[in-house]
């Protein structure tokens, strides 16, 4: 007889359902399943009306975050045999973004936090095509690489508890995003996004509690960012306060 | 979106740490368990901290050991309190921490003063 795991899965279908549940499935074991792989098994052997999101299968699109265990996964990354010497596996959707349904959470709002910041090479002027590439050093782009290996999955959102509290926080991500492009040598859009930072609903909410940094699939390291962000802000402060001084307009 | 004073908080929060971290242990092993330990004369080292105080210079360096770290103190417990769901408003809470911090550093500004 072939071994079989328990995998617990939530469940919502808003029509019928008025709270989440839990259901188990009975997946066959193997070494190489990933708890994507055993969710499309139950989807495609055992009850086709699973919903949850994925496209990639390898870490690159950021569609298939799920809480396994209590802890925000890429379920393409995690691997059935890491939970071997637990009883079952339970699988919900991301925490701190309401469920649309089953394993798919809804995410606009952190879709939009990454809009607000901007996250694009902003130029006084662009040059005309004929002019060539904006030119850098691998120097500069070693200030920003880390924070450009982004990929939008959302799991430092479900881990980080200020964006769970308020959900205002431009949080983690799309901080490390306008970080991104402020450190980035072609960029000169970082007066203008440093509204954002300066906020008490951007880097300001941090506390630095740190598990977005530990849950983030691809080292992107958003809690440096932020902390680098306060630095940044807490300057523009004070260049503020001169300038205040100094009888110019608050900025 | 409006600019956040937090700024202030946090640079006497990072002063605070900073001091700490680097002379902190120092002043530790100075002031407290040297004297006891090493001098065989504890009027001499009362004299020398009591000419450290009539200096304003380092009247400045004690306001700045007591000052920053209090700021320091009392900002990592104000949101501490927040990150452990304390359900109380921020305002009284902040005029807990950091009038606490202001009072306690003017009352040892105002001490420095009178020795
Ligand atoms: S910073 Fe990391 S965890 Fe957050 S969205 Fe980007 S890749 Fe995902
Ligand atoms: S399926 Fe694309 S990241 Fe997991």
């Amino acid at each position: 007889m072939t071994e079989t795991v328990t995998v617990r899965v939530q469940r919502y279908r808003p029509e019928e359902d008025t709270a989440p549940w839990e259901q188990s499935f009975e997946v066959p074991y193997s070494e190489d399943l990933s708890i994507l792989d055993a969710l499309n098994q139950i989807k495609d052997q055992q009850d086709p009306t699973l919903s949850h999101r994925w496209s990639c299968r390898m870490a690159i699109c950021g569609s298939c975050g799920v809480m396994v265990n209590n802890e925000p996964k890429l379920s393409c990354k995690t691997f059935l045999r890491d939970y071997r010497e637990q009883a079952a596996v339970t699988v919900r959707a991301l925490d701190n973004f309401p469920i649309e349904r089953d394993l798919v959470s809804d995410i606009s709002g952190f879709i939009d936090h990454l809009e607000t910041v901007q996250p694009w090479l902003i130029r006084s002027e662009e040059q005309p095509v004929s002019a060539g590439a904006y030119p850098q050093t691998p120097e500069q782009m070693q200030r920003y690489a880390a924070f450009s290996q982004c990929i939008n999955c959302g799991l430092c959102y479900a881990a980080c508890p200020q964006f769970g509290r308020d959900p205002a926080f431009l949080g983690p991500g799309a901080l490390a995003l306008a970080q991104r492009y402020n450190l980035d040598s072609r960029d000169e859009g970082a007066a203008q996004r440093m509204q954002w930072l300066n906020a008490g609903e951007g880097v300001w909410s941090c506390t630095f509690v740190g598990y977005c940094s530990e849950v983030c699939p691809k080292d992107v390291d958003p809690a440096a960012a932020i902390n680098r962000g306060k630095v940044a802000s807490d300057i523009n402060y004070a260049v503020n306060l001169l300038n205040i001084l100094r009888g110019k307009d608050d900025a | 979106m409006r600019r956040s004073h937090e700024p202030v908080a946090w640079s006497l929060f990072g002063a605070g740490g900073m001091l700490l971290a680097f002379i902190g242990p120092g002043l530790v092993l100075t002031t407290a368990l040297l004297p006891w330990l090493a001098a065989d004369d504890p009027q001499a080292t009362h004299a020398a901290i009591g000419a450290l105080l009539a200096h304003p210079l380092g009247k400045l360096l004690v306001l700045a050991c007591v000052a920053l770290p209090l700021f320091h103190t009392l900002h990592r417990i104000y949101h501490g309190l927040h990150d452990l769901h304390l359900p109380a408003p921020r305002l009284p809470l902040q005029l807990l921490c950091y009038g606490g911090a202001t009072l306690l550093s003017a009352v040892t500004g105002w001490w420095l003063l009178q020795v």
